[in-house]
């Protein structure tokens, strides 16, 4: 059968520079970059060189990435960490409504501490609101945190706009740019950003590493309490085989960019021009515009996500939901609920995500193989029934 | 997908007795697209008290669609004393086991037949 893979938010295949350059990490370059022995010589410089790799990637300083283990954990160090850094100004976060649950759920465990937490609203495209940020933005205000991009409905925000207020208000801006890294050009002066996430997963890396960058001068305690890896940012023994395939997949990304955005949004607009025209009830989620080169996120009424999923899996296709029954806490996705899209609704979500891997052929398969699943589950569905019904 | 059985994925990819019955005896209805699930029963049940037909319409999860299906085959056939029995468990159990967190909310076959049964005897005794 064939395998179309368009899941590449939730994983994405490594890309052989990355794996090329780990391997000997993983085998006779063993070494503890802490060491003051040749061997650990080696293994901090392998360190080092993804350091660069990766700032150049957002336009930054070496010194100022910290490699962490993943994008949650960069995620959580620039919310907890800036806001413990400047505890004496203040203890009020602003975050989009539509975060990243590393973000939203960090700012939750500090909201228990005694934050106090404002969620700025996003239009139905899941743009944010840049008025009702610059509104939220107080005297006590310790951090904003609004993410470049949208990894489940695709929505770019205006980062450079929304930094630009913050900084107005002299409060440092942290962006989490998982999602966006790797289509999106990241330069952290052209952005203004004070603090940035991304994770080596979705630019094609191994997972199980992220970084955070951190502009020099922003106060951030550290998560991880232990040596002084990472400049006494994060302790613990760096993962330098993945460390390595971080930095290897972030000189690609950075080499092939345009090519990429150029690629992924041709698959991209393939498909969400032809589907609606072969699936009734069908609806766009996210900007229409202004959204990531690899996604493709539709809402399809009357049916729920897992059923379309499972049909697509033994179709040989991979995809995600935001329907409540596909995640393991059975709650609807809260990004597309602040985007106003009715609970029913969104329990038809569905998520194409592509990757380099993918081809024509695979939107054309998809067009071939999802509307009769759609078709099928709806003659299932008493909600079709009754719509039919009422429409006569 | 290997939270499911190979039982649940076999009702889930051929449902038994997707439909509606247009003269039913009676229907019954449980759970809103809101939370996720939603099933509508119907039953036709024969001069003998016995469920000649049970038909459904399901929204929802591989769960729900699997767990409809396998209530309306046990049903099927059975006098409307016996089919008030069929638990929730029962249905779970036939089906090879459910994940833990699909227990509560796609498991309301067995409600949803009741509902209908109920519909069923209301109508029956007002007749």
């Amino acid at each position: 059968m064939r395998e179309v893979y368009l899941d590449n938010y939730a994983a994405t295949p490594m890309l052989p520079e990355a794996r090329e350059a780990m391997l000997p990490f993983l085998g006779e370059r063993f070494g503890n970059p802490s060491s003051l022995h040749s061997r650990g010589d080696a293994a901090r410089e392998a360190v080092e060189e993804a350091r660069e790799k990766v700032a150049a990637l957002l336009g930054a300083e070496p010194e100022e990435i910290v490699f962490t283990s993943s994008g949650t954990e960069a995620n959580n160090m620039a919310v907890k960490g800036i806001a413990a850094g400047s505890r004496r100004k203040g203890r009020h976060i602003v975050l989009s409504s539509i975060e990243h649950f590393s973000v939203l759920h960090a700012a939750r465990s500090l909201e228990k501490q005694g934050y106090e937490l404002t969620l700025v609203p996003v239009d139905a495209n899941g743009a944010i609101d840049l008025g009702e940020l610059e509104a939220a933005i107080g005297d006590y205000t310790v951090l904003v945190s609004v993410m470049a991009a949208n990894g489940e409905i695709g929505t770019i925000q205006p980062i450079a706009e929304a930094s630009r207020i913050a900084a107005e208000k002299d409060v440092p801006f942290h962006t989490d740019a998982v999602a966006a890294a790797g289509t999106l050009p990241l330069d952290v002066k052209e952005l203004g950003v004070s603090a940035l996430s991304i994770s080596s997963d979705l630019i094609y890396g191994p997972q199980g590493v992220g970084a955070l960058w951190v502009k020099r001068g922003l106060r951030v305690i550290p998560l991880l309490d232990g040596g002084v890896q990472e400049g006494g940012r994060r302790g613990g023994t760096e993962n330098v085989a993945g460390i390595v395939g971080m930095g290897a997949a972030a000189e690609v990304a950075k080499r092939d960019m345009a090519e990429r955005s150029r690629r992924l949004s041709a698959l991209r607009d393939a498909l969400i021009s032809a589907l609606p025209g072969r699936i009734e009830h069908l609806y766009l989620t996210g900007h229409p515009e202004n959204r990531l080169a690899w996604n493709a996120s539709f809402a399809v009424e009357f049916i729920e996500g897992e059923g379309m999923l499972l049909f697509l899996d033994q179709r040989g296709v991979a995809v995600s939901s935001g329907s409540a029954c596909t995640s393991r806490a059975l709650k609807g996705s809260h990004v597309l609920s602040a985007c106003g899209i009715p609970a029913e609704r969104a329990q038809g979500s569905i998520l194409f995500s592509f990757g380099l891997q993918n081809t024509m052929e695979d939107v054309d398969y998809v067009l071939e193989v999802f509307p009769p699943i759609v078709e099928r589950l709806r003659q299932m569905s008493p909600l079709y029934a009754k719509y039919l019904k009422e429409r006569g | 997908m290997a939270q499911y059985s190979d039982v649940v994925m076999e009702h889930f990819t051929n449902p038994r007795n997707v439909g509606e019955i247009e003269d039913a005896d009676g229907v019954g209805e449980v759970g809103n697209p809101v939370c996720g699930d939603m099933m509508t029963f119907y039953v036709k049940v024969g001069e003998d008290g016995r469920l000649e037909d049970v038909k459904f319409k399901t929204f929802g999860c591989g769960a729900a669609i699997a767990v409809s299906s396998m209530v309306s085959e046990m049903a099927k056939g059975k006098t409307v004393e016996e089919a008030l029995k069929i638990t929730r468990d029962d249905v779970a159990r036939e089906l090879g086991g459910l994940p833990k967190q699909k227990m509560h909310c796609s498991n309301l076959g067995a409600d949803a037949l009741h509902l209908a049964i109920e519909d069923y005897l209301k109508r029956k005794g007002k007749s």
